[in-house]
Order: C-alpha cells, then structure tokens, then sequence
C-alpha cells in the first residue's frame, strides 16, 4: 500500500468517528463493527477500510452494515453453540436432568430460525438494491462528499484506460495526451473511466479511488468516481492475465488543480508521440514497464483497439460488423468475406506480419452473423454500454 | 482458421523430447520421487502377490462399497497433490517480496495454482463425496447395491483417468496456466497455444462423464430401490442431500461439457464461439461456466450438510430436530442454487438491476442455511454429547462456517463485491466454506464411517491431535487472507512490491505447515488404526448407538448388505427398530441375487485416458483408434450376458451365522 495512504490514514481506535455515517444510529452501527474488525486491522493499511475517493467509502460503509447485520445472527449461532456444548457434554448435570431423546420439533422455533434470517436479509436485500444502483459504476456520481454537491459547472474528467499485455495504458482526450502505468486526475472532479482491454481480461482497480471494473478486449465498460484527498495510490490489474500480471500495477495521483495541470503540462513537454505503429510495439507483451507520458496520442486509438483495428489497412470490428448485417439482410453477397480480408485477426503478440491461414479462412462467405431485425437498418453497436442497464439507473 | 502452432509430427503429434521438462529441478526431483514411491508400492503388491486380489475384488467390482472406498482412495491421493500445491504457493508468497522473485517463475506458479484449484474441487471434493454418497446411500435405503452397479464401476473409472490425465501433465508438457475456469480469452488458441489447457479440457471431460453418469444412477437408486416403508419423508437425511446433490449434477455438469466443447472447439478447429473477434463473446463461456460452476458448489456442501445432520443427531443421541424444514431448507438450496451465478462476476460490466438480482438472490440462499444451523444447536440441546473426532469435526464446522457464510453474504452485495472480488478476502472466503464445510465434513464422514467399512473403529488420539492440527492451521492459514483482501490484495500474485505484506504470508505459511502436521497426523491415524485394528474391531456394527439402517447390518456389511430387506417406519429406522426391541432374524435365509463383477469399466478407461492424451498433443491416428476402441469395447460389453449370480442361501446362512456367534462372544 502506499505510504502516502498510510500516513493520512492511521487507523487508530480513536478514529472511529471518522466514519462518515450521517445518521446516529449508522454512527453507532460503524462503532460496533469498528471495534470488530480493529483487532483484524490494526497496524496496517487497510486501504479498502479506508479509502480516499467518495465511491470507495460508500463500499467500506456497505460492507460494515452487512458485517453488522450478519452478526445479528452469526454471534448467537456461535454463542449457544458453545454453551450448548459445554451444557449438554455426556454426564453433566444437564445432559442427565433434561435429557430428552425425541425432542425434535417447536413449531415456535421453527418459525423463529426462519424469520430471524429472513428479516435480515429483507433488510440487507433492500440496501443492496438501493446502493447496487447508487453505485453502479455505470451511473454518474451525484456527490463529491457527504453533504458536498457536484459544481454543476465541472465537465467530468474523461479518461480512456487500455489493459495490455501487462501495462495500462491512459489516455486523456480532453487534452490530448497519453500515459503508461500512471494516471492522474485532480481531486474532487468527477472521473469517468471509459475502459477496454488488447488482448485478455484485466481489471482495473484503485483501492483508494473506487471498486473494480473488468476491461475485457472488443468490449467497453465505465467506471464513474472521485478522489477526495490528494495522494500518491496503488493500482492494479485486479484479473490474472498471464505470466506479467503480478507487475501489472501502476501509480494513482489524487492532485490539486494547480498539480494537476503541471502534471499535463509535464506529459505535454515530453515531446514523444503514440502513433498507431507506437501503438503496435506498445502491445507486444512486455513486464514492469517504466511510467512514461506522451504529449500526444493517434486520433481514435481508444476507439481503433476496441475495434481491433489499430494496424493500418485493417477494418475495424464495427463496420464489419455493420457490412456483415447488410449482407445478412440483402446486400451484397460477397460483403463480409472481403471486409474480412483486411482484418487484423492476430493478437498482437503474434506481431503485426500478415498470417497466411488467417486470411485464406477470411476469404470463405460470412452468413448469418449480425441479423437485424426485419424493419430495423441500423447496425449493431460494439460496446458493452449498449447493453448496460445505464437508462434504469438514470430513472430511478 | 488453423491454429496449430507447435509443429505436428504424424507419429507423435505434438510430443517431442521437449515436452519433457529437463529444464525444471523442482519437477525432475518431483518426478524421481514419484517413480520411487511408486515402484515401492508396485513392488509391495507383487511381492505380496496382490494383484490378482486387487484385479477381481477391487478394479473390476461392482459393489457400491468398495466402488465408495476406491473414490474415496482416489480422493485423498490427490488431495496429497493438490496440497503440495498448495504448499508451494504459500511458500512462494511467503517470500517473492521486492528483489526476491521467490522460487518459482510465473510460467510454473500459474500452472500451480490453476492444477490446484482443479485438482481439490474435481479430483478431491468431488471423488470423496461421490465416493461417500456411493458408500452411504444404499445402506441407508436398505438396498443392495445401486441401480446400475456396472455404470456404478465405470464413472468411478472414468473420474479416476481423468485425474490420471491430469497428473500425466506433470511430467509431459505443462498444465493450463489460466486459473481454475479457463476464461477465454486467456485460455483460447492465441493466448494459451500450448498443451496445457487441453489437458485441462480432456481432463474434465472425462471425470465429467463419470460424475454426470454416477448422479443419474444415484437418482435412480434413491427413488427405486428404497426399502419397503421409506416414504420420502421417512428418508435419512443424509439421504436426501445426496438425492438434492445428485439433481444438480444431472442438471449442471451437461453444461459443463457443452462450454468445455465449445471451447475446444474453438482451440481445435478455429471456431469463434469464444474469441475477441469475428462475433466471439467470452461473457458466454463466464455464464455458462458459472451456470455449471454455482450448483458445482452445493453439489459439495450438501452432502457434507448430510454428513453433520446424521452426527449431530447420533453424538447427542437425539432425534434431528426439524427433519421436515431440514429437508425443505436442501430442496430450497437446491434450487436457489441455479439463480445465483451471476454473482461471481458483478464486476464485469452487468447494469445495477441485474447485479441486484442476482445479490439477494445468493443473499436468500443464507435463509436455509441459517435454518439448517439452527436445527443442528437444537439437535444439541437437552441431548446427551459424545466428543468423538466426528463430532468434533461437526463444531467447528458449526463455528467456522458462520464466518465463512458471513463473508459470503459480504461478497453478494455487488458494491462491496466491486472491492472484494479477485482479492485474497474471496479467497479466504471460499477456503472457510469448502474447507471448513466440505473438507470437515468429509473427515466427519471418514471418522463416522470407518468402522463401518472397515470393521474397526479409528484411533481417537491421532483424529484429535489431526483435528487440533487442521483446526488451527486452518485458522492461520486463512484469518491472514482475509486482512490482506481488506488491505485491497488480489489473488494469483506470483510476485509482490509492498514488503509491509509479508508477515500476513508468513503467518499462513505457517498455517500451510501446521495444516500439514494435521494431514500427516490423519495419515498416522489410519496406519496406527489398521495396526491396531485387532483391538478396536467393532462387532456389533453400531459403534455409535447409530440412527440409520446401515448400522443394522455387520461391520463391514456383507456382499449383499442385509440378509432381508428392512421395513422401514420412521426416518430414523435403526433407532426405531432398536427401541421396539428388534430381533436380527436367524433363519429363513433364501439365495439373494447378485450383480456380477465386469472389466469393462476400466477397460474403457483406460482407453479413454489414451484418447485424452492423444487429443492433447494431436496425435490424431491414436485418438482415432482409441474412439474406435471405446466404442467397440462398449458394444462389445452389451453382448457380455453374464452379468448376474446368485448368493446361494447356505453361503447367506454360514455369514450370518458367524454373526450371530460373535455377537453372542461378545455378550
């Protein structure tokens, strides 16, 4: 963990009030399970128990609150287990005196043990349906702080992440620059992350900042967050994606807005450029590579990976996709197959040299792949988004 | 598309002298040790001159009781070698911090940690409760055997060359290097070209026919071949979690072999059901995996639920408090079982009205669990407690598995999940529930049963000195997990930078060493109990004052089980029969038929094992040969007519009249 974290961020008994429930009777629930998890915790940087970014500490809260109702039933369970075990050992008093051999039924405590726990879990159901899509990490954050409102005048920081084999990649459209294992964003400005992935699965995760999301190759997915505190965080690939995923981590900067944009101005200057060839070599499976900045990055190469056409001549996944749905309802016959001959179907770690059988398959006729709906025309989409549940969310 | 990447030798595939790892010590001393020990043991059944008893009363038998005794066999050898993985891997965390890179390179702990994730729940979990199932079942239902003996004997088989194709890849070529579930796109042509996940592949796919065919026979055992009087209702309870677990296998391991299939063919024939491109989706394998891998694991819990109810009950020698809910509650599971899958992906993107969902759904499934904790304390309450090693092991589960049902319900609210998922905390979480749920529950079940299958009880100092040993070193080992999840550390790190860590993973390295000292004290307990075996015979067959009717008959029971079929009056019809003052009859024994003893099964596997392995390094003329071979051996077995004989009523008589007289020796 960073020592940054640690330092701001003793965990000391007397910083129980720190907790920022609102409600008296959540302060006092925070204490309790405070007081149960401190021995666990004490002396370490328990990060996801004490996190930096607003989202982060709405998750430690639900995680208390279920530790706490659980305990509504787990500490008897554990109680009476022991007592009963001690109380009815063969040849004690009691096992001689209450000894009853065809006890097995109260319709009573029958009605007891199944209502206690399905009182708390109608209570626990009911803040997991409301804080799932209170957190959903598809959905804006509504808040800065307990009690701190968004200005609604803050555009949110966009940030495009690309898992690779085994380094992030960042990319700032806002201001035209890229980053390899170091992202940084100014604290209290809203954050979204659009994120994809090259090759395999990764997920993203800054314990400080916000829960994780995957980043899965063809495929994006959003994370929506905040930093509150300035700092220096851990991130890392939270998913096992081969043999350099244990040194897939890189660095999160919590910075004040004047940092902020020295940091932008620093991966201004550095004058080095991610063309689509940059890009190329960037792909290449590669361990522990060092943090570096670019001052500006290839016009849609977020778009271009997602699509798996950064190599140039190759087509992109979605227009395929597109000219593969109208060959499918009546176009062209031939179509997708000679869309599909300029694809790069090879994953990078293969390297960017044509591969012979790839295309000999590609020239064989696609059929069938991406029917649309008799009366509909458009194409259909290549994001994850589309299928998120995002519009409910925004509802409720 | 043509994938093959490696070059193909006509004769040999993709085999070379390559594939043999020279390069690695650790394997080469792994590999002398394992030649060593097993010609030792080889040698010991020659020398004894064994191997015609091995050949006629074991590998080819059909008795349901030594087809269970061989699972269970099969189950503990490999739990040796998922262990010594996991030995590894805390040994290699324990000390892989900054400029130590450990002793293992990422190619060998990855395949580590994914051959012991498959290795402990399909050749471990899975082998000992079938194995216990198989044993139980059709004493407990006053059976003979079950439906289908020599479908009986080949799954056994079959799940046996799985893991034999599995432990091949040791020593030839690698295993995957992927985690447990082989996710695509990780585990498709491009990113995995080498042998390891098709060992993976065939490996499964043949222990999956052997457990898919093992549930439909137990299915058909427990609902046709009940004693006269067993209603449902009047069914053990560790009867009915066998019955629940059985659906589920039928239910959930076709889907196992549909993603699996689809998978290779995606690897073999260039497919594109799971890949990053051409319309691929690799969230169809995850749902469909975890479609299979959810039920996967009640199919563990509920038979070791089983396991605790008949424990409970016997060591407070009293009735099972709340049999209907008990029952209810296994139904209820078993079906929240199939609505839950979901869950083990939140973090993959699904919108915040799914993720809800399937939350409270798993969130539900604590209700009957929590209802089945309740009945055991009330089964303990106002009873009269025996601390045998099973019941022992029936405590701590009580007091272990709460925690581990408390982080489970942790993990099902998705935004606490988004922080916990992948870390060492779901980690713990998993091992507090299968290993303080199944894993105790199948020590209960060995302590319980033993005598009855073996004829003698088992030593009571070394199962506790075991107990104590696994108890605690369970606790070191995981407790650790847990604050190192909460400090945001995820799971499958060959390497790490913050050296504030290391002293969470001394300390459950050292929980891995005293977890250790617990299985060598087991191993001790079962050599000290057979040396000693003349001194703890169990005579009467009831060791335990026991509830159930496979305490009625003698320890071990003979071939056919009972002499006559029981009637049954109550769900606890040993009991029952004991207090209305039951007589064992003594004569009007009448000849009692057989299933007969077949080769077949291992025959057919042994020729699958050369099929899997031919299919993994492409050496298409041996695959063709041994296809052609399982099917030919298998019509070839329809013809075999003698399948059946009889227990002439004399031979009944003389057993049972040995019996008698050792009863009466006794007194």
């Amino acid at each position: 963990m960073s020592n940054v974290a640690v330092r701001q961020l003793p965990v000391r008994p007397r910083t129980m009030t720190a907790f920022p429930f609102h409600h008296a009777r959540g302060r006092l629930l925070a204490s309790i399970a405070a007081l149960g998890l401190m021995p666990l915790v004490s002396g370490c940087s328990a990060v996801v128990l004490s996190p930096s970014g607003d989202v982060a500490q709405q998750q430690r809260d639900l995680i208390i609150i279920a530790t706490v109702l659980m305990l509504i039933i787990i500490v008897p369970v554990m109680v009476l287990t022991v007592l009963f075990a001690r109380k009815y050992r063969a040849g004690s008093e009691a096992s001689e005196a209450e000894y009853d051999p065809d006890w097995d039924h109260s319709t009573g405590l029958e009605l007891l043990i199944w209502s206690a726990p399905l009182l708390i879990i109608i209570c626990l159901g009911a803040v997991t349906w409301t804080s799932t899509h209170r957190l959903d990490p598809y959905r804006p954050i509504e808040r800065l702080q307990p009690g701190r409102q968004i200005d609604k005048n803050v555009k949110p920081l966009d940030v495009q992440v690309v898992s690779l084999d085994w380094k992030w990649l960042f990319i700032y459209p806002e201001y035209g620059i890229a980053t390899i294992n170091e992202v940084a964003a100014p604290v209290d400005r809203p954050i979204t992350f659009h994120l994809t992935s090259s090759s395999v699965m990764n997920a993203f995760y800054v314990p400080a900042l916000a829960g994780m999301i995957y980043t899965m190759p063809s495929m994006e997915t959003k994370l929506n967050a905040v930093i509150n505190k300035p700092g220096d965080y851990e991130g890392f690939s939270a998913n096992f994606s081969g043999d350099g995923f244990a040194d897939m981590d890189f660095r999160f900067h919590g910075l004040t807005d004047a940092d902020f944009d020295k940091w932008i101005a620093t991966a201004r200057q550095s004058g080095r450029k991610l063309d689509e060839a940059g890009y190329m070599k960037l792909a290449q499976p590669s361990e522990d590579e060092p943090v570096t900045l670019y001052s500006g990055v290839a016009p849609q190469l977020y778009d271009k990976v997602m699509n798996h056409c950064v190599a140039p001549g190759s087509i992109c996944m979605r227009d395929m996709m597109a000219a593969d749905a109208a060959t499918a309802a009546g176009g062209e016959e031939n179509g997708g197959a000679t869309n599909m001959r300029g694809m790069n179907m090879q994953r990078p770690a293969e390297g960017p040299k044509a591969n012979p059988a790839a295309n000999a398959t590609a020239l064989l006729p696609l059929r069938g792949a991406g029917l649309v709906p008799p009366g509909r025309k458009q194409a259909p989409t290549m994001t994850a988004e589309a299928s998120s549940s995002t519009p409910v969310a925004d509802k409720l | 598309m043509s994938h093959a990447p490696l070059t193909t030798n006509p004769i040999f595939g993709r085999l070379t002298f390559e594939s043999l790892p020279f390069h690695e010590p650790i394997l080469i001393v792994t590999f002398i040790g394992v030649v060593l020990g097993a010609t030792a043991v080889l040698g010991a059944i020659t020398y004894f001159k064994w191997w015609g008893m091995l050949w006629r009363d074991w590998f080819t038998s059909i008795d349901h009781k030594k087809i269970g005794i061989m699972y269970m066999v099969l189950g503990l050898i490999m739990f040796l070698r998922g262990f010594a993985d996991a030995l590894m891997m805390r040994a290699q965390q324990a000390i892989a911090f900054g400029d130590n890179a450990g002793y293992l390179p990422p190619e060998h702990y990855n395949q580590i940690f994914t051959a012991h994730g498959v290795i402990m729940i399909f050749f471990v979990a899975m082998p000992m409760v079938t194995g216990l199932m198989n044993y139980v079942v059709p004493l407990q239902i006053g059976a003979r055997d079950v439906s289908f003996p020599f479908l009986n004997n080949f799954s056994f088989w079959m799940t046996a060359s799985g893991a034999v194709l599995t432990m091949i890849s040791l020593f030839i070529g690698e295993y995957a290097r992927t985690g447990w579930l082989a996710f695509p796109p990780l585990s498709d042509i491009t990113a995995s070209p080498g042998v390891g996940v098709d060992y993976y592949i065939w490996g499964l796919q043949i222990a999956g026919i052997g457990t898919l065919l093992s549930g439909v026979n137990l299915i058909a055992t427990i609902l046709k071949m009940r004693a006269p009087g067993m209603r449902l209702m009047k069914m053990p309870v560790f009867t009915w979690t066998a019955l629940a677990t059985n659906v589920l296998i039928v239910a959930s391991f076709p889907v196992l072999t549909a993603v699996l299939a689809l998978l290779s063919l995606d690897r073999y024939v260039g497919t594109q059901f799971f890949t990053n491109t051409l319309g691929g989706n690799p969230m169809m394998y995850v749902n469909m995996i975890w479609i299979w891998g959810h039920p996967e694991v009640y199919i563990l819990i509920l038979p070791a639920f089983g396991v605790y109810s008949e424990v409970v009950s016997t060591f407070s020698g009293k009735r099972l408090f709340g049999y209907t809910s008990m029952v209810y509650a296994t139904i209820v599971i078993a079906i929240l079982a199939y609505l839950v899958w979901l869950h083990h992906f939140f973090t993959m993107g699904s919108g915040a009205s799914v993720n809800s969902f399937f939350g409270i759904t798993t969130m539900i499934i604590s209700i009957p669990t929590g209802a089945k904790m309740f009945n055991w304390l009330f089964t303990m309450y106002r009873g009269r407690i025996r601390f045998e090693p099973p019941m022992m092991w029936a405590l701590a589960f009580m007091l272990t598995f709460v925690i581990g049902g408390m982080s489970g319900v942790m993990l099902a609210v998705p935004p606490a999940d988004f922080v916990l998922h992948n870390s060492l905390f779901l980690i713990a979480h998993f091992h507090n529930v299968i290993i303080g749920g199944v894993l105790f529950g199948m020590f209960a079940a060995i302590n319980y049963w033993w005598p009855k299958a073996m004829g003698f009880t088992l030593n009571k100092t070394w199962g506790m000195r075991s107990f104590w040993l696994w108890v605690s070193g369970f606790y070191f080992a995981f407790m650790p997990l847990y604050v190192l999840g909460l400090m945001g550390v995820t799971r499958r790190m060959q390497h790490f930078n913050d050296p504030s860590l290391q002293i969470w993973f001394v300390i459950a390295a050292f929980g891995a060493v005293l977890i250790a000292g617990g299985i060598a004290c087991m191993l001790i307990q079962f050599a000290v109990s057979i040396r000693d075996r003349k001194d703890n015979m169990d005579i009467t067959g009831d060791p335990w004052n026991g509830r159930t009717l496979e305490w009625s008959t003698s320890s071990p029971p003979p071939d056919y089980n009972f002499a006559f079929t029981p009637v049954v009056h109550d769900s606890e019809a040993w009991w029952d029969m004991k207090r209305s003052g039951y007589e064992r009859p003594r004569e009007g024994f009448q000849d009692i038929h057989m299933p007969k003893n077949t080769a077949a099964g291992i025959i057919l596997a042994g020729i699958s094992v050369a099929f899997g392995f031919a299919m993994v390094w492409h050496i298409w003329w041996l695959a063709a040969l041994g296809f052609v071979g399982m099917i030919v051996v298998a019509i070839g077995h329809t013809f075999n007519y003698d399948r059946d004989y009889h227990i002439p009523a004399r031979e009944v008589v003389e057993t049972e009249d040995a019996r008698t007289s050792a009863l009466a020796a006794q007194g």
